[in-house]
């Protein structure tokens, strides 16, 4: 707008702009106050969490904490050869103080995280110190190379001073099986501890084929429920959010009774005589069992939003595609199939986007080789209590989801979706 | 080129859904080459489903249709090479104007030049030139409505079906499609079946009307003939408007009978009665009774003005006759008009050939 076309004013003089504001703050406070609350909600339940999350995943403020003066002494020192006199007394007074506030054991479990072999010589540290056998009037230096030849050595002492900065990246790291080499760089994990990244892949594999088979019985289950009959499409309907209603635990643990080796399924298999009685297939503990009973659990996902969009499709337009000279598959692919694609993106994002962080049916039917990230973090979370590890690899997990929606965004538009 | 006038046959068709009501039944109906017939009736009455079965939607429960000779009950729709307009257009919403057009064309395997020249030469029927690149959503219903014609005629069909295509637009935006379709059909010489409830629309723009009712076809006749012969009360009821009296046959003979109403008696034209004591309904449209008649009339009977109503064109005036307060004189406004006050008596005549003695309701 240029600036030289002339204000309008009301009939009192007041422009109209300003009137016009005037007239709808009201309007807008109300609405703010109205959702308010939610927006409170999202903050406390959703934005802050996630920010508590992302500082415990970088945080390594413990060690700098509780090595304060060595770590102010380190500054000046280059890293190369054994440090001075200065910086090993740093440490033991540092010391000296973990081992009075009985600490020193969790400075040993860190350290030992950074390099292995510090577990032992703290302790041995820790029982000089105790016995008070070092003498603060000599060399400190001198005597805490005699404890252990370890603190002899001038990679321990780098370990130590890598742990300075109160922020770390090396639990994003692990969680892509990488770690800080000594000298600082970036290194990958011997090939047959690389744990994570395969578990990486198979989330994503296993969550690439649920979305796939979900659709493709999805498509047909929906495109049912949109043409039938009302009486049959909501049976048919009710047919399919029945699961839905039940508890996830329940339908998980009825897979594992139609699907265990004296299951149900295996039964029937070699009642017709599929398959011998001493050679049933395995169809739990590993990826099939998972994609199984996910597939059959994320279906409604899938039918929900296709449905919604496949029922505001008129039926004559497959007709009018006929009557124009398409055989039935030509009118499905050019005219039906292209008006769905915003409830397939739906679905599709959907059921991806759940699969990815699946947890409670992987963990349950999965076994060793359909377990999925999200099981390696609880696993963390309950088991090694390795909390920032745990929020590094969700973080991921949620960026790995950004960038999918990012992508799903540039290749079909999110505004393209429709969920119902 | 001779035409055929068997060009489309509907022969002795029956259509059920259920097994037990019968919606179209024992449809005998052959519409000519080039012609345009309409199938009229009010909603229910078989006309829709009449279109399906030709363009291969609905299967007849029994006896067969015939196009050109051929018996087409067992080939598919996209096999039968008829155009159809849908009652919601049914234009594709993801393809532009251009597309939508080119997609009976595509599918046919018609060379790109050729499709050029095909999609502009039906968008210049329906003057919509320059609109190629437009998606439908972005056109006004006016305009959806002529793609959707355009696009039916774009592959040179031998038959082109209209269901009720006129039925979402506006009163004056319908009156100026109408006879649009009339010249494009006047132009190419398609063979057109419409559907529709409007009578006025049948009217305008057919060769031939086939009244529906109750699944039959009541009357198979032009415009013309339809409005000033019907043949039974149905038809007299459903096209147009019509003043109706109850009664019995007192007397007839070849074209005169004497109907005996509840206090009166008139004479009327004798079309489906055929002997005396039979009940009948005679029909007489508003415009056939006059005013204060000049000449010697059958029928000449003294009313009393109910309602004036004024109409623009016309004046429609109520009378109390013959025992009716529902009689309905319909006067051209002219600069002569007569000076028509309500509870005042006039004189009412109209000749016996104008009542109908039709079947009683």
């Amino acid at each position: 707008m240029s600036s030289e076309t002339k204000q309008i004013l009301t009939t009192d003089g007041i422009p109209l702009e300003v009137s016009l504001k005037k007239a709808e703050k009201k309007n807008k406070i109300k609405a703010f106050l109205l959702v308010a609350p939610l927006l409170l909600f999202l903050i406390i339940t959703y934005v802050f969490p996630i920010g508590e999350m992302f500082s415990r995943s970088v945080d390594d403020k413990m060690i700098t904490n509780m090595l304060p003066k060595t770590f102010k002494e380190m500054e000046k020192w280059d890293g190369k050869e054994l440090p001075s006199e200065e910086v090993f007394a740093a440490f033991y007074y540092d010391f000296k103080v973990l081992v009075e506030k009985q600490e020193h054991g969790k400075l040993g479990q860190r350290l030992n995280k950074e390099k292995n072999g510090f577990n032992s010589i703290t302790k041995k540290l820790f029982r000089q110190v105790k016995r008070k056998k070092i003498d603060e009037s000599i060399s400190i230096k001198e005597q805490v190379m005699k404890v252990h030849k370890r603190w002899r050595n001038v990679e321990y002492w780098q370990a130590i001073k890598r742990t300075a900065p109160p922020y770390t990246m090396s639990k994003y790291l692990k969680g892509m099986d990488m770690y800080y080499a000594a000298d600082g760089s970036i290194a990958q994990v011997d090939e047959d501890r690389r744990i994570h990244r395969i578990l990486w892949l198979r989330t994503l594999e296993i969550a690439f084929f649920v979305t796939l088979f979900c659709f493709l019985m999805g498509y047909p289950i929906a495109h049912l429920l949109a043409t039938l009959p009302m009486k049959y499409s909501n049976l048919l309907m009710i047919c399919v959010l029945l699961p839905f209603w039940t508890s996830l635990l329940v339908r998980t643990a009825s897979w594992m009774i139609l699907l265990q080796q004296q299951g149900v399924v295996n039964d029937f298999f070699v009642m017709i005589g599929l398959v011998a009685d001493d050679n049933r297939p395995e169809m739990m503990y590993n990826k099939v069992g998972t994609y199984v009973a996910m597939t059959q659990i994320l279906l409604p996902f899938m039918v929900l939003p296709l449905y919604s969009v496949m029922k505001t499709i008129s039926p004559s337009l497959m007709r009018a595609g006929k009557s124009l000279g398409g055989t039935p598959f030509v009118a499905f692919w050019k005219v039906y199939f292209p008006l769905t694609i915003p409830g397939i993106g739906a679905g599709c994002l959907l059921v991806f986007i759940l699969a990815i962080g699946y947890y409670i049916t992987p963990a349950l039917v999965g076994g060793a080789s359909g377990t999925l990230i999200s099981n390696q973090i609880a696993f963390h979370m309950k088991q090694t209590l390795d909390w920032s590890f745990a929020s590094a690899m969700g973080l991921m997990l949620l960026s790995g989801v950004l960038v999918i929606y990012w992508i799903y965004n540039k290749l079909v538009g999110v505004d393209n979706i429709k969920l119902g | 080129m001779g035409k055929n006038p068997e060009f489309v046959k509907f022969d002795k068709v029956d259509k059920s859904y259920d097994g037990k009501v019968l919606v179209v039944k024992d449809l005998q109906l052959d519409i000519a080459e080039g012609e345009f017939i309409t199938m009229l009736g009010p909603s229910g009455s078989g006309k829709t489903t009449c279109l399906m079965m030709l363009a291969g939607f609905e299967t007849p429960t029994h006896g067969e249709i015939l196009l050109d000779g051929n018996i087409i009950s067992n080939i598919p729709p996209h096999k039968r090479g008829i155009g159809m307009v849908f009652q919601n257009y049914a234009l594709f919403p993801h393809m532009t104007v251009y597309e939508n057009l080119a997609f009976p064309l595509r599918v046919r395997k018609v060379e790109k030049d050729e499709i050029d020249k095909k999609v502009d030469k039906a968008l210049s029927m329906v003057s919509l030139n320059g609109f190629e690149t437009r998606m439908p959503a972005q056109l006004s219903g006016g305009q959806q409505q002529r793609v959707a014609v355009a696009r039916a005629l774009v592959f040179d069909p031998a038959v082109v079906l209209m269901d009720e295509p006129l039925g979402a637009l506006d009163k004056n935006l319908r009156e100026s499609m109408q006879y649009e379709i009339k010249h494009i059909h006047e132009s190419i010489g398609v063979t057109v079946v419409y559907v529709t409830h409007d009578q006025s629309e049948a009217l305008t723009m057919s060769n031939r009307i086939a009244v529906f009712n109750d699944g039959k076809v009541q009357q198979l006749s032009d415009p013309a003939e339809l409005y000033e012969k019907p043949v039974n009360s149905f038809v007299a009821e459903f096209i147009g408007e019509n003043n109706t009296f109850n009664g019995e046959v007192m007397d007839i003979d070849k074209d005169k009978c004497k109907v005996k109403l509840a206090n009166s008696e008139i004479l009327a034209n004798p079309i489906s009665v055929k002997s005396k004591g039979e009940k009948t309904t005679v029909s007489l449209r508003p415009e056939r009774a006059l005013i204060n008649p000049t000449d010697k009339m059958d029928n000449m009977f003294t009313g009393k003005i109910e309602e004036v109503i004024y109409h623009g064109d016309h004046t429609r005036v109520r009378l109390n006759l013959l025992g009716s307060s529902e009689f309905i004189l319909k006067v051209p406004n002219s600069t002569s008009n007569l000076e028509l006050k309500v509870s005042e008596n006039i004189n009412i005549g109209w000749n016996s050939t104008d009542a109908r003695a039709l079947d009683p309701k």
